[in-house]
């Protein structure tokens, strides 16, 4: 069978069924300024022989440059095995299949994937994933707004320190549904939301409070002190974390002080760090968890466990009834998915490492970036920007605009981290720098040359 | 044959409306819509005190194969919902128009719903084929 999915004929006939003159005529809708046009740089058509040669020439133009860029995706040691499980036929679909009496398998996978992601932050339900972490944080949104029932005014508090990719993302997933998005400004010294900050909204309408940790500068929020705030005022906790602090940090389940009514509702992040190498942005996976009492106006696919008509044990997709092949317009989302093959990935990942593994790459990767922040900070004309904890990112604050530094270290196959001016300008000449477990002492010391040479001749110039 | 007592009213979509002593308004779903959704598994209510325009969704009826939006007959103010739904969705299915009931509401000023007689559901009904 040829993998064509229709014939020139085929379409043609169609065209002439539907009495349309040419493929082009059915997007006519779409206004002219927001067509591309052209892809540029992506040729018409090449055999196979010629796109591997093609993507191998590309793929040299990147080099082997040495990161220490974050931000929300991050360079993790990935065992051979994970992605040698991952591709196995199996598992290696383009799709996930969800018929239970042919997917036993898969939804077996995906059953464990949300066990563990549902004990990683320690709360009691999580879906099978979603897109990435940015729109799994606007889906947790729209998802507070169904859920905080006793709120009417869909507003969400969106402090600063959450990754300005995700907050844009979150405006362009919920903005148009009515929701507010209101911005908490954050202690420019401490690098983290003041709790007080939160003073002036005493006594109004609030659905739900975002809180990332470690927030977009890789510090610590006083997550205890955000979430008693919330709770006391029936404002839903958003929480957006890393999956890889959890093993070091306390899960969102367990934030805030007060017995009963701890915790945060919604837990959302970015998967790729478990298990899925960095790649020009994605494919990567978005997680979900939250509280039982929430599970109904939880979005995406979830698995569950049941049993079959001779009482045998299995696993079947439930919940499905508020999905969109069944309730259309009123599902709980018509723009999410899953992702099948990363989850699986992860799921490999999370296997493979244990708690105990996985609590060893966290306290790597911190241990790595404090030395790293040391070893930039006594370069001079570099020192740190906040005072206070942080997980494995730190921002510096250098003598002079980090762009042109960024640029020079580039050409010495070093990316020296995200030059922050473009999203936060009030910060000055501030950058974001990450470093890993895969980093080491010498790579750690090569930066920190590479840097005091920049500046020394930056400053001499 | 579906159960359509004669001392309730009844809307088109197939919500029935009891007039309480005190002036309030008692709405379910009939007995019809529950057998026509099955096996009921969850029921959300809404706050007290909520204010629903006429036609507004006020509660969601979820089955095993489908979840439902209920209308609100009237404008008004809920000033009742049924909490025993929470843990016993099924009385929907055992008890339409008894222990089944979703709320209670206030009507506002002037509110004048279109509603049905029982015999004007019956007939509904049979000409939808239930």
């Amino acid at each position: 069978m040829a993998f064509i999915p229709h014939t020139r004929e085929d379409v043609e006939s169609m065209l002439e069924t539907i009495g349309v003159g040419s493929t082009e005529q059915l997007f006519d809708e779409i206004p002219a300024n927001l067509r591309l046009g052209t892809l540029a740089g992506v040729p018409e058509a090449l055999s196979e022989m010629e796109v591997g040669r093609l993507m191998a020439e590309r793929a040299r133009l990147d080099g082997r440059p040495l990161c220490f860029i974050g931000a929300g995706a991050y360079e993790h040691h990935i065992p051979a095995a994970v992605w040698a499980i991952a591709t196995r036929g199996e598992f290696y679909s383009a799709y996930t299949p969800y018929q239970a009496e042919a997917s036993q398998g898969t939804l077996q996978l995906l059953y464990e994937y949300q066990t563990m992601m549902a004990s990683l932050t320690g709360l009691e339900v999580s879906n099978a994933s979603l897109y990435d972490g940015a729109s799994a944080m606007g889906e947790a949104c729209l998802m507070a707004v169904r859920a905080n029932r006793r709120s009417r005014s869909q507003r969400i508090l969106v402090p600063t320190t959450v990754n300005p990719l995700y907050r844009r993302a979150a405006a362009a997933v919920a903005g148009n549904q009515g929701l507010v998005f209101e911005e908490v400004p954050f202690c420019t010294e401490e690098g983290c939301i003041a709790p007080a900050a939160l003073a002036r909204y005493d006594g109004q309408d609030i659905t739900a409070l975002v809180i990332q940790q470690p927030n977009f500068f890789g510090r610590l929020e006083d997550v205890d002190a955000l979430c008693d705030w919330a709770r006391a005022r029936n404002v839903l906790v958003i929480a957006v974390v890393n999956p890889t602090s959890l093993a070091l940090l306390k899960p969102p389940g367990e934030w805030g002080s007060s017995g009963a009514s701890k915790g945060a509702d919604i837990a959302v992040g970015e998967g790729q760090p478990l298990g899925v190498p960095l790649s020009s942005g994605g494919p990567y996976f978005g997680f979900m968890t939250a509280r039982m009492e929430h599970v109904r106006q939880m979005p995406g696919r979830i698995i569950g466990r049941t049993v079959d008509a001779a009482g045998r044990p299995g696993f079947t997709l439930t919940l499905q009834a508020r999905e969109q092949h069944i309730r259309r317009a009123k599902a709980t989302s018509n723009i999410c998915t899953n992702q099948g093959l990363l989850v699986t990935a992860a799921t490999v990942y999370l296997s493979l490492m244990g708690p105990a593994g996985l609590e060893r790459v966290a306290a790597a990767s911190h241990a790595r970036t404090r030395e790293l922040a040391g070893a930039l900070t006594r370069v001079p004309g570099v020192r740190r920007l906040f005072s206070g904890p942080v997980f494995h990112e730190e921002v510096l604050a250098l003598d002079r605009a980090v762009a042109p530094v960024l640029e020079k270290l580039a050409a010495c196959g070093i990316l020296g981290g995200l030059d922050l001016s473009e999203h936060y300008p009030e910060l000055g000449h501030a950058l974001l720098v990450c470093a890993t477990e895969t980093k080491t002492t010498a790579d750690i010391e090569r930066y920190a040359g590479a840097l005091a040479e920049c500046l020394r001749e930056a400053r001499a110039a | 044959m579906s159960n359509v007592p004669s001392d309730l009213k009844y809307t088109k979509s197939h919500e029935w409306l009891r007039t309480l002593p005190d002036g309030t308004l008692e709405v379910g779903i009939t007995d019809h819509a529950q057998h026509a959704l099955g096996d009921l598994v969850f029921v959300e209510v809404p706050e007290p005190g909520r204010k629903l325009s006429a036609g507004e969704a006020f509660a969601v009826v979820e089955s095993v194969k489908a979840a439902s939006d209920v209308y609100s007959p009237v404008a008004g103010e809920v000033t009742a919902s049924n909490p025993a739904l929470a843990s016993e969705p099924e009385a929907i299915n055992s008890d339409a128009y008894g222990k089944g009931w979703l709320m209670r509401l206030r009507p506002a000023a002037g509110a004048a719903p279109a509603l049905l007689s029982a015999a004007e559901y019956e007939k509904l009904i049979a000409e939808e084929g239930g």
